[in-house]
């Protein structure tokens, strides 16, 4: 699973927090004990993806690290193992399509097959345009409502072809103005 | 109808409140166990109840907990395990989204049966939605006295936090769970020592599922014998069970356990049959890690008996006619269902999430679903089918932590019950590039 992230510096300076960001951040170390706030990293790493732009560059794990008062390279450990941190910049969306066996009973490989085809790329790639990135996952644990994606926080599932135009139009709306 | 102990409330309008929740008889548990009942008094009922744990491997919860280490000074920690990531198993996700404030009342009873002082929920990261449900569930408790300091004048004080993971399916894996709530990869840990003398910090440690968790409400408030009552033999109470694959009405049901195999896919109460009016070919009871049973052993055993929802009946016959009820994933095909594609399917999932650590399970599954890949595209050899039995030998009992042999066994069964069919593969390679549902591309290059 691991990735190096070297590549993935930017000369961009450390993000920061805003001053509201900063007091979750705070409640996220006081579920610990005193001297473990190292276990809120993960946490952290979310929601410094969220605000940050979708992805966890190395200035952003600098930050993070700065924030814990732990060394970078036990961010980068983490960042890198777990499949849901993106060291990467990806799409506006990112959609992922659970491709798992359940899921795949049910039809995921032609609701992949028929995003590929509709937004022109493969698997693992961003759009022309820069709006989606679409990925696979692994079960999402939605195995009974499949085929489904899921897209930042949301499921989509029991997808159709309809459904799946459907939801790319809403999302283009939204994420264009943004 | 079965009875329901965790799910009876589940759809009444607004459960999720604190409110609600309270008036349909929530909380009780934890007003009996605080003010009549000692830690010790909450582990013995749960003792009796016989409640095995509902998370994959079947240990009666109440044995686990009784290995708790008390050393003196030294905190202990409860740890319940939300990661739930086995393909085909999406019941605590049901839980915790429909009714939050059970698993937050069975975190506090048993947290207080356990001595703990703060408990953690380690739930998976791509439940952030469940995750909120649930956060709001516990500041509800907070707020109303459930959580905190002296808990309803009991002198009794817990704090109760979530914490999230980032996409790991070997975090459900109890060691490599408590690295990952440490902050780091989730690597599991060799054992001994077991958490319960040493987990989280070095602290002793419970991990429970969320269901094993929420059903000692239900254990504390009727009594452990009342809840050995249901059930079969030593599989007592009920399960919930996640049934998905080619039925008519898949979802989450909760069972009372010794229910028959047939009645549970046919009848109307439950999934109601096979989709499309087709005929099943093979199921996967218990989540993607164990053996897949084939048609003629998925209602009756090898003895000609009926199967029952159970941890002994499912097992019956061993792994050569057997299988397990592991979690609860009940993965049902029909009878146009390729067995190779989904092996490989599986073995591909068991690669991408083996955590690296060891050298037969890292290099073992890649290789396995390799070879998977090549006999589902025609490009298989007769000697794969033997090729992929070896390297099973070879990770079976070999490596640190239990993922290694959950990848290996659901291969093991697949050609052991459908040895023709990789065979055809091998025979027939246009005819299974073509079976392929049309799809070329397969999102992975052929190597
Ligand atoms: C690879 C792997 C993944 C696991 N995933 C989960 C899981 O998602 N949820 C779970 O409760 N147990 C999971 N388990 C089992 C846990 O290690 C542990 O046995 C369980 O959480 C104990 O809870 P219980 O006694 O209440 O069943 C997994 C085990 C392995 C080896
Ligand atoms: S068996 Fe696999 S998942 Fe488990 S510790 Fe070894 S490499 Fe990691
Ligand atoms: S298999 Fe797709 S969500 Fe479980």
């Amino acid at each position: 699973m691991s990735i190096s992230v070297t590549h993935n510096y930017t000369d961009q300076p450390e993000p920061e927090f805003s001053a509201e960001k900063l007091l979750e951040v705070q409640r996220f170390i006081s579920m610990y004990p005193e001297g473990k706030q190292k276990s809120a990293l993960m946490r952290i790493l979310h929601l410094a993806e969220e605000e940050f732009g979708g992805w966890l560059s190395v200035p952003t794990m600098n930050y993070v690290a700065r924030l814990l008062n732990i060394q970078p390279i036990e961010v980068y450990e983490v960042a890198t193992f777990y499949t849901m941190f993106n060291i990467e910049k990806p799409g506006k969306v990112v959609l992922e399509v659970c491709r798992t066996g359940p899921c795949m009973l049910v039809g995921s490989d032609q609701i992949i097959e028929y995003i590929e085809n509709k937004l022109d790329i493969k698997v693992g790639q961003t759009s022309a345009d820069g709006m989606f990135t679409l990925k696979t996952a692994e079960c999402l644990g939605a195995c009974g409502y499949g085929p489904m994606l899921q897209c930042g926080k949301h499921y989509h599932e029991h997808l159709t072809p309809a459904k799946v135009d459907e939801l790319l139009d809403t999302l283009r709306k939204e994420h264009s103005e943004k | 109808m079965g009875r329901k102990l965790l799910l009876e409330h589940a759809n009444v309008p607004g459960i999720e409140t604190f409110e609600v929740y309270r008036r349909n008889g929530g909380y009780r548990s934890v007003e009996k166990a605080l003010k009549t009942m000692s830690p010790q008094n909450v582990v013995e009922e749960v003792q009796a109840s016989g409640l095995r744990g509902r998370g994959g491997a079947g240990f009666p919860t109440g044995m686990k907990w009784s290995f708790l280490a008390k050393p003196e000074g030294v905190p202990r920690y409860l740890l319940c395990n939300a990661d739930e990531s086995e393909p085909g198993t999406f019941k605590d996700r049901y839980l915790m989204e429909k009714i939050p404030h059970l698993l937050v009342e069975g975190m506090i009873v048993s947290s207080y049966a356990l001595g703990c002082n703060q408990s953690y929920i380690y739930i998976r990261g791509e439940y952030m939605w469940v995750l909120e449900i649930v956060e709001k569930a516990i500041a509800e408790a907070y707020a109303n006295g459930f959580l905190g300091k002296n808990i309803l004048g009991s002198g009794y004080d817990l704090d109760l936090a979530i914490a999230p993971g980032g996409g790991a399916y070997i975090c459900g894996e109890e060691t490599a769970l408590i690295e990952s709530l440490e902050g780091k990869r989730g690597n599991p840990r060799i054992k001994p020592p077991f958490p319960a003398v040493k987990g989280l910090w070095g602290c002793p440690t419970v991990v429970n599922n969320v269901e094993s968790i929420a059903a000692v409400v239900p254990i504390v408030n009727d009594g452990g014998a009342e809840y050995a009552k249901i059930g079969i033999g030593k599989s007592t109470g009920t399960k919930l069970i996640s049934a998905c694959g080619n039925l008519v009405k898949p979802g989450v049901y909760e069972i009372e356990l010794g229910l028959s195999v047939e009645e549970f896919i046919y009848s109307d109460e439950w999934c109601g049959g096979i989709a499309n009016g087709k005929k099943i070919k093979a199921c996967v009871p218990g989540g993607s890690s164990v053996p897949i049973l084939p048609a003629n052993l998925i209602t009756k055993t090898a003895e000609g008996t009926d199967r029952l929802m159970s941890y002994e009946s499912l097992a019956e016959g061993g792994f050569a006619t057997g299988s397990m009820l592991g979690s609860g994933g009940f993965i049902v095909f029909d009878e146009d269902q390729c067995i190779v594609r989904n092996t490989w399917n599986f073995a591909r999932f068991y690669a991408h999430e083996s955590c690296g650590q060891c050298s037969p399970c890292r290099e073992g599954t890649g290789w396995m679903e390799k070879v998977l890949r090549r006999l589902e595209h025609g490009q298989g050899h007769m000697h794969d089918i033997d090729l992929l039995a070896e390297i099973n030998k070879k990770i079976e009992g070999n490596t640190i932590c239990p993922l290694g042999d959950a990848a290996a066994w659901p291969v093991a069964a697949a050609i052991r019950h459908f040895r023709e069919e990789f065979e055809w593969h091998v025979t027939h390679p246009d005819e299974a590039v073509k079976r392929n549902f049309g799809i070329a591309s397969n999102h992975m290059p052929l190597v």
